[in-house]
């Protein structure tokens, strides 16, 4: 393999592994508050339809986003509303949700535009165009340096960019403030959060909330700058990817950033090269598609490292009386 | 004390859900431009006013019930086994070797045959998720997940790789032999004079769902393990305290589940394909959960639902022929009553419930 080769790997590495971060930094804002989501899949679609309908409609792909947003939010209320008002089991919201999104989308596509479920392909401003970072241009001639510059570093979309700068974010946010202290602890101990006065629940949606609105921005980056226009089931489980990316980085955000990155290179190898001959046997594409699977349950088990969620997710919060 | 007589919270709040979700699919169909009461009755023409619309509403229904019990049969044991998909998958590489690769002299022979593969494929896929419960405590949610794509994979690389017959496009496996041909319902109602579900791929693998209902019936109420179970399902640790191994009640409990998931295969493939293709499970899996949480677990229940699941599929490939509403409609009704009967199951019980204290209280 050569150089440019290589570069182009990469490269769509990195296109592919966008929206793998930002549905991962979504479900580790809602698990690290206790609250179990698997229903990234169906927020990333619901958000993928309406950015690619609303970007087709007004040619305006910042409405889109932001009804992308707007529609992953909504489901993220309803989540909450599940989940945390009405104490309900959080796995079966989430399975709902994602049905419920597979449904809608097509459902409405094909009203709307009658194209068998996809919105019209968006051109022009209805898509995030790459983004030329000062002297890209300028450095393509240098060996080495230049190229990488170029070619990986340089011509991402604007999201690609949020989605990276959200790790230290989120980290920061995290670990040095206020609200991340409060945001963990009510993913370990809630009742000790509630005796120090401050409200579970609102802190939960507030969780809640945030990984609806960063789901919406991983969905908008799909329909809207990594292809043109909306396809059904088009997230393809990159949703679950995301959920196995969270777990194999144990719920830490930097580790989510190598994680999503593993399994954007395993997609981008997978896309490129379907069968890999290394010689003596010869690996199936297939493996590169279930690999990230195969690699969650293997921390899963606990061979290597072991992963535990956050003590008290999955449970509603019952105040003691 | 309860808050609710026994039948209210199994019959009262189940249709107050359905109710609620029938309500807003119906609103549904009202904001794409569709008449809800037209689309209704093209749904009960399509599915239940002709023998050969019974013919598909029962065999969906086939698939629905060994989904939906293998999910009950699990969650009898709180756990929650979203791994159907997978499993039935597996299920059906059991089926597919077990016709392709054994000269069964005749159909029940081979039927028996196909079941036990069957069944065994399905629960050692669900065995790996449940050894990994049980032992390192890897939530079984996402381990059912993560082999549902798992399975996927495998299911693919065999189909495109080993078994698909030289020359063949596209991924399946050969077609089975005849003898392993299952007698349809159309074979066994038609009379010389009318013929009945004709071209409907039920089969009598629906006979072999029902008396499945019946086992789980005896396996859940009847037996030492079903008792188990259930004491595992409502405290592990008063199970514990009684003598009861979790490792074991979780691994049993989910062979069974995934041996049901598996026995689905059954239906699609030998029932119906005759042969193994890459997506025999059409989703049934799935639905299997939405079964099962409207059913309250009880094989009746899920008999019941997986009937009106049944009429659902066949209803909605109905309307998508007909009307402009396409077949996503069943995935959207499917979703709204996983989400009332499953996830806000307490929005219609805590009203339900005040609603009898109140009334006792007067009395």
């Amino acid at each position: 393999m050569d150089f440019a080769t290589l570069l182009q790997v990469l490269d769509s590495t990195v296109r592919l592994a966008t929206p793998l971060l930002l549905a991962c930094l979504a479900g580790l804002y809602s698990e690290r508050a206790g609250i179990f989501d698997i229903g990234l899949e169906g927020k990333m679609l619901a958000a993928a339809f309406f950015s690619a309908a609303i970007a087709a409609i007004t040619g305006d792909v910042w409405m889109g986003l932001g009804a992308g947003i707007l529609a992953s939010l909504a489901l993220s209320v309803l989540h909450g509303l599940a989940s945390i008002t009405f104490r309900g089991n959080q796995l079966i919201s989430g399975v709902a949700i994602n049905f419920l999104a597979a449904g809608l989308t097509v459902l409405i596509a094909q009203d709307w535009f009658s194209q068998g479920g996809r919105t019209p392909s968006l051109i022009g401003a209805g898509r995030f165009e790459g983004i030329t970072l000062p002297g890209a241009e300028e450095l393509a001639g240098v060996p080495v340096i230049g190229p990488i510059y170029a070619e990986l570093i340089s011509g991402h979309s604007i999201l690609v960019y949020l989605a990276f700068a959200m790790v230290p974010l989120t980290w920061w946010l995290l670990y040095r403030t206020r609200f991340g202290l409060r945001l963990r602890a009510v993913g370990e101990a809630p009742e000790a959060v509630d005796t120090a006065g401050v409200s579970v629940v609102g802190l939960r949606f507030v969780a809640v909330g945030i990984c609806g609105v960063l789901c919406g921005i991983a969905g908008a980056y799909l329909a809207t700058a990594l292809q043109a226009g909306f396809v059904k089931d088009m997230t393809a489980g990159r949703g679950f990817i995301a959920l196995a990316a969270l777990i194999f980085a144990k719920w830490r955000p930097w580790y989510a950033l190598y994680a999503c990155l593993l399994f954007g290179l395993l997609q981008a190898v997978a896309l490129r090269y379907q069968n890999i001959d290394l010689g003596v046997f010869v690996v199936p594409v297939q493996v590169m598609d279930a690999l990230p699977y195969i690699l969650t349950v293997v921390i899963l088990a606990g061979f290597v490292g072991k992963a535990i969620p956050p003590r008290a997710g999955g449970e509603p919060y019952v105040k003691e009386r | 004390m309860d808050k609710m007589p026994g039948w209210a919270d199994a019959v009262l709040v189940p249709l107050i859900s359905l109710l609620l979700a029938a309500l807003l699919s119906a609103l549904v169909i009202i904001g794409i431009g569709e008449d809800p009461i037209a689309a209704f009755k093209l749904m009960v023409d399509g599915a239940l006013m002709r023998s050969s619309g019974w013919g598909y509403t029962l065999y969906y229904a086939t698939n629905f019930i060994f989904t939906g019990l293998a999910v009950a049969v699990a969650f009898h044991a709180r756990l929650f086994n979203i791994g159907g998909e997978g499993q039935a998958m597996i299920g059906g590489l059991g089926v597919a070797l077990a016709c392709l690769y054994i000269p069964w002299p005749n159909w029940y022979v081979a039927l028996v045959g196909a079941t036990v593969s069957a069944a065994i494929f399905g629960a050692l896929w669900a065995l790996i998720p449940a050894y990994l419960q049980a032992k390192r405590g890897s939530h079984i949610v996402i381990t059912t997940i993560m082999f549902n794509f798992i399975a996927a994979a495998v299911l693919n690389y065999v189909l495109v790789n080993l078994l698909r017959p030289q020359g063949a496009m596209d991924p399946a496996t050969a077609k089975f032999p005849e003898a392993t041909h299952l007698p349809t319902f159309q074979d066994m109602f038609s009379t010389a004079e009318t013929a009945m579900f004709r071209g409907a791929p039920a089969n009598v693998t629906f006979f072999l769902a029902i008396a499945m209902c019946f086992v789980v019936w005896l396996l859940i109420w009847r037996t030492k393990l079903g008792y188990e179970i259930r004491a595992f399902g409502q405290s592990e640790s008063a199970a514990k305290y009684a003598g009861i191994s979790p490792v074991k009640i979780t691994i049993v409990a989910m062979l069974i589940s995934g041996g049901l998931a598996g026995m689905m295969a059954l239906n699609t493939t030998m029932g119906e394909a005759e042969r193994l293709v890459m997506n025999a499970t059409e989703g049934a899996g799935f639905i299997g959960i939405a079964v099962a949480l409207m059913g309250r677990s009880h094989p009746l229940g899920v008999l019941l639902a997986a009937l009106l699941f049944g009429f659902l599929y066949q209803g909605g490939a109905e309307l998508a022929l007909w009307t402009n509403i396409p077949r996503e409609l069943i995935v959207v009704i499917q979703a709204l009553v996983i989400l009332f009967t499953g996830a806000l199951d307490n929005m219609v019980r805590m009203p339900l419930e005040k609603l009898f204290l109140a009334s006792r209280r007067k009395a």
